[in-house]
């Protein structure tokens, strides 16, 4: 029986500026179902996270319900971790990045924990630019209560018992964008070449940065008349923009001819640069970015990659004035900056 | 690259890297498991089957299996794998009725085997079940050769080796004992169908130097000396011994030495300590009985004073490296004087065959080799065979059984006129999948974190008092199990069905190894650079599948698998499965 990972690793295993390796960034053995796409997703975490160096304790990861949301459990095993409600991460996220902007805050959600049950917490966690990670592990399917259609999953495609979906898709990317998210993405659990770079890049954008990735659910939904199988996302993604991060510390030396590259440069001194796919757009427009997804979608196919990115646009910190201090580790000096200041509030009421 | 051919054996056998390295090919992992569900007797008989001598190998091998362990590259320490070999001997029940059956009915063929050691002894046991008649050869009054004659008694107690020997001769074996051979021609003279030389390397090498007459018995070698002991003509030894040589014979030597009553016991050395041919825990096993090893000393001359013997003179040396080869070169400081009263040459041994005609067209090379087909161990003359020392010079003991089964199945293909000697086989194998459940397995998966065992050993005092105490105990059950649950189960292989595959790459994300990678084709060179951890500068083959639906290819990296099973367990459509691969080089029908 094996519910144990063995903790030997090979003995040439990289290590980060932190002196750690991956496995370092891992957590518990998945009880995912074998061959989940969440599973896949935890691990293009962990590498993200292993590459950016990032402090585990520097980091929190929520979740909300569902098998995408008790997912944090297996990645980041030394990381601060909240699973809270059904579709209410959003506002307990919230409330932690209010009292300590010093993490990174990564939300991991589903298709149901967003686009259903969670949809108005969605649309304002979005809307105020929270400044987090928000990763949909989207399969199109309720796995957990055992494979009813969500809310994502393609009209006229089948369930697992052959049932036609009658409804619309929400397409959350589109969704994020039109609600003003600064960073929108779309990957492939399959495609950790893609993924990885799109979460650091993620990680390092400062501001709401959605990225919905397709996580197929092999036990049901990976069937010939469903379009969120292996399969049938293999097929038919179309990659945009490709997407390669490049560190702030990092020299650029790959060199691409003018109009085929472009670099989006992030707060903290990171590049993303981007290279054209075949219907390469600019990823700065947000207009043009919610055409691409729909003219897309209109093909049959699904569009991948850094679908656009505006770093110059305030986050909800920016817009509130927080104090970059975490509240903990505020004294008291501060907290109660005495009669003096007092009177100086009220002085400027009169 | 071409994807790997799986139904080759090569690839897999590699994978397991004991039996690959083991002359013989004994199935370690497979008897390991054995031990682990406390199966001694069948754990045995897999051993006896492949290498015919567990209970003497599980105490004395030369272990060329341990190096090779996996355990040691992903952990620090190989498996215990000879010392449990000794725990299957120790524990073992009746084997009798196992053995195989010798057929009353002779199939009319007379085989003469020279020289009764491990490697004849084999090529009988392999031979007698099928209706061979042999006749063993032997100088001395009891079979078992240089186990016999060169490895003291307090490694290899006497019940062990004749009772493992007494096992191919029941056979029905004809002994010609206590006499040497002194014509080949005289032997083939005799009629036989074959002749099987396995005579050994029975000559120790002189080291003449200034003062080795006046020397006279001060200067003994080493082998002829340990053989003295054996038989009891050599009951004692003086207070200060000087061993020279440091391979296996040499710390022999120094061990003998103080159990007979040797105080200062010096092994001195011209290499570095490192590069002493002796394997590294016969000369732990030494130095923990305060034997001394000097290396870096060459030997000058014996010196000889006023007709009295007082030791040897050395340079002292440091070694340089010019281009591969090794060079000892002086330091230039004044020679050193070690006196002593006995001085044991164990510098090398070498095969001598003066009792051969060279007429009879037997060919010998420049170095007084016969000149053998490798394969086959076939001489230039098609009825005499060759194996063990006697083939290629000195080796060891498990190298000896391995070309005693080569030699013997060769011996059998020339004798049947329908075989050809030299369609040599590669062995037979299957592949058994593993899979009990979600979860289980039939053999153990989870991967045990306790570092080697250690095997406890008699107190010092007490085992310099007798010299026919077994020094080492041996393993007690409770460390038997823990060391044996240490082993990797490196021949349960990771069989990959591409076929089946969807490529949700849960396998490369669960594996703890890195081993598994999903990847663009190349060329070898350019795969092995790719992969998670780059796999260069190990030599080992990679696994590689044909081309998937995404038009990557799965390239495994073999060489620090723990073969946990994760990748099967999490594999949704069974595109993995763990199969355990049972190799067998020999053919013998064991109950």
């Amino acid at each position: 029986m094996s519910y144990l990972k063995s903790k030997f690793h090979h003995p040439k295993l990289a290590k980060n500026d932190l002196g750690l390796t991956y496995r370092d960034y891992e957590g518990a053995l998945s009880t995912l179902c074998a061959g989940c796409g969440h599973d896949a997703v935890g691990a293009a975490l962990v590498q993200a996270c292993f590459e950016l160096s990032l402090e585990p304790h520097k980091v929190a990861k929520l979740s909300g319900i569902g098998c995408s949301s008790k997912a944090p459990t297996y990645f980041l095993g030394k990381s601060h971790g909240f699973n809270t409600v059904h579709g209410r991460m959003p506002s307990v996220a919230t409330g932690a990045s209010m009292a300590n902007r010093s993490l990174k805050y990564v939300g991991m959600s589903g298709d149901g924990d967003t686009a259903s049950i969670g949809m108005g917490q969605f649309a304002h966690v979005v809307r105020r630019r929270l400044d987090m990670t928000y990763i949909v592990a989207n399969n199109g399917v309720y796995g957990l209560t055992k494979g009813q259609t969500a809310a994502t999953a393609d009209k006229g495609s089948h369930t697992k018992k052959g049932e036609e979906i009658l409804w619309s898709a929400i397409d959350l990317p589109t969704m994020a964008l039109q609600l003003g998210a600064t960073f929108v993405a779309r990957s492939f659990s399959g495609d950790k070449d893609q993924l990885v770079p799109l979460l650091k890049a993620a990680l390092c954008h400062e501001g709401f940065a959605f990225i919905d990735v397709l996580s197929p659910c092999v036990t049901f939904n990976n069937h010939a008349t469903s379009t969120r199988s292996y399969d049938y996302v293999r097929e038919h993604v179309e990659a945009g923009n490709i997407a390669d991060f490049v560190p702030s510390r990092e020299e650029i030396t790959t060199k691409y001819a003018e109009g085929e590259s472009k670099d989006i440069c992030l707060h903290d001194g990171s590049l993303i640069r981007l290279h054209k796919g075949k219907d390469g757009y600019d990823p700065t427009d947000r207009f043009a970015a919610i055409n691409a997804i729909e003219q897309h979608r209109i093909k049959g196919e699904i569009l991948t990659g850094l679908l656009y990115c505006d770093p110059t646009l305030r986050d909800m910190h920016d817009f509130l004035g927080t104090t970059e201090t975490p509240l903990n580790t505020l004294d008291e000096k501060t907290l109660c900056p005495g009669n003096h200041a007092l009177a100086g509030i009220n002085n400027s009421f009169r | 690259m071409k994807p790997t051919n799986t139904s080759d054996p090569s690839h897999f056998h590699k994978v397991v890297d004991c039996q690959y390295a083991c002359p013989a090919h004994t199935p370690v992992p497979e008897y390991i498991r054995l031990i682990l569900a406390r199966r001694y007797t069948d754990s045995y008989m897999v051993n006896w089957e492949a290498n015919v001598f567990p209970g003497v190998l599980g105490r004395v091998c030369d272990r060329p299996c341990e190096p090779a362990c996996r355990r040691q590259r992903v952990e620090e320490k190989p498996v215990a794998i000879c010392r449990l070999k000794r725990v299957a001997a120790d524990n073992k029940e009746e084997i009798k009725d196992r053995l195989p059956i010798i057929p009353t009915k002779k199939n009319g063929k007379k085989i003469a085997l020279i020289g009764g050691g491990p490697a004849s002894l084999t090529v009988a046991r392999d031979l007698m079940p099928l209706g061979y008649e042999c006749t063993i050869f032997e100088r001395d009054a009891q079979a078992g050769g240089m186990m016999r004659t060169q490895i003291p008694s307090f490694r290899l107690p006497l019940t062990t080796l004749d009772s493992e020997v007494d096992v191919v001769l029941d056979m029905g074996v004809e002994r010609r004992f206590k006499g040497d051979v002194t014509s080949m021609k005289a032997v083939m003279d005799e009629g036989f169908d074959a002749i099987f030389v396995g005579t050994g390397a029975p000559s120790g090498r002189p080291l003449k130097m200034d003062g080795l007459e006046e020397a006279g018995d001060h200067v003994e070698i080493g082998i002829n000396w340990l053989a003295g002991v054996t038989f009891g003509h050599i009951k004692k030894a003086p207070k200060r011994v000087v061993v020279l040589g440091g391979g296996n014979t040499a710390m022999d030597c120094t061990r003998t030495a103080r159990r007979l009553g040797a105080q200062e016991v010096k092994a001195i050395v011209r290499s570095s300590y490192d590069e002493m041919k002796s394997s590294e825990w016969e000369r732990e096993d030494a130095m923990a009985e305060n034997v001394e090893i000097i290396p870096n000393h060459t030997p000058l001359r014996y010196v000889v004073e006023d007709g009295k013997f007082i030791g040897v003179e050395f340079d002292r040396v440091k070694t340089h490296w010019e281009k591969g080869k090794r060079k000892l070169i002086s330091t230039g400081e004044a020679p050193v004087l070690v006196e002593c009263d006995l001085v044991l040459v164990a510098i090398g041994q070498d095969a001598s065959f003066p009792w051969i005609e060279r007429n009879l067209g037997i060919d010998f090379d420049d170095w007084g080799m016969p000149v053998l087909n490798k394969d086959t161990l076939q001489s230039s003359h098609e009825k005499v065979f060759f194996g063990g020392d006697a083939a290629f010079g000195p080796e060891n003991i498990i190298t000896a059984v391995a070309h005693g089964h080569i030699a013997a199945g060769s011996i059998d293909r020339f004798l049947n006129k329908e075989k050809d000697v030299n369609a040599v086989p590669v062995g037979e194998y299957s592949l058994t999948s593993q899979k009990m459940g979600i979860h289980e397995w039939s053999y153990q998966s989870a991967v045990s974190n306790d570092p080697r065992n250690t095997v406890p050993v008699m107190n010092l005092e007490e085992a310099l008092a007798n010299i026919d105490a077994e020094v080492e105990l041996g393993f007690d059950e409770k460390l038997a199990l823990s060391e044996a649950a240490r082993c990797l189960s490196c021949d349960v292989q990771t069989v990959f069905l591409g076929e089946r595959c969807i490529e949700c790459v849960a396998c490369e994300d669960i594996c703890p190894m890195d081993c598994i990678n999903f990847i663009p084709n190349g060329d070898e060179d350019d795969l092995r650079a790719r992969l998670r951890v780059p796999a260069i500068g190990n030599d080992r083959d990679i696994y590689v599948s044909g081309e998937l639906k995404s038009r990557k290819i799965m390239v495994k990296d073999e060489d620090v698998c723990l073969h946990c099973g994760l990748c099967a367990e999490r594999c949704p459509t069974g595109a993995w499965d763990m199969q355990k691969f049972l190799f067998k080089a020999t053919q013998i029908e064991v109950a």
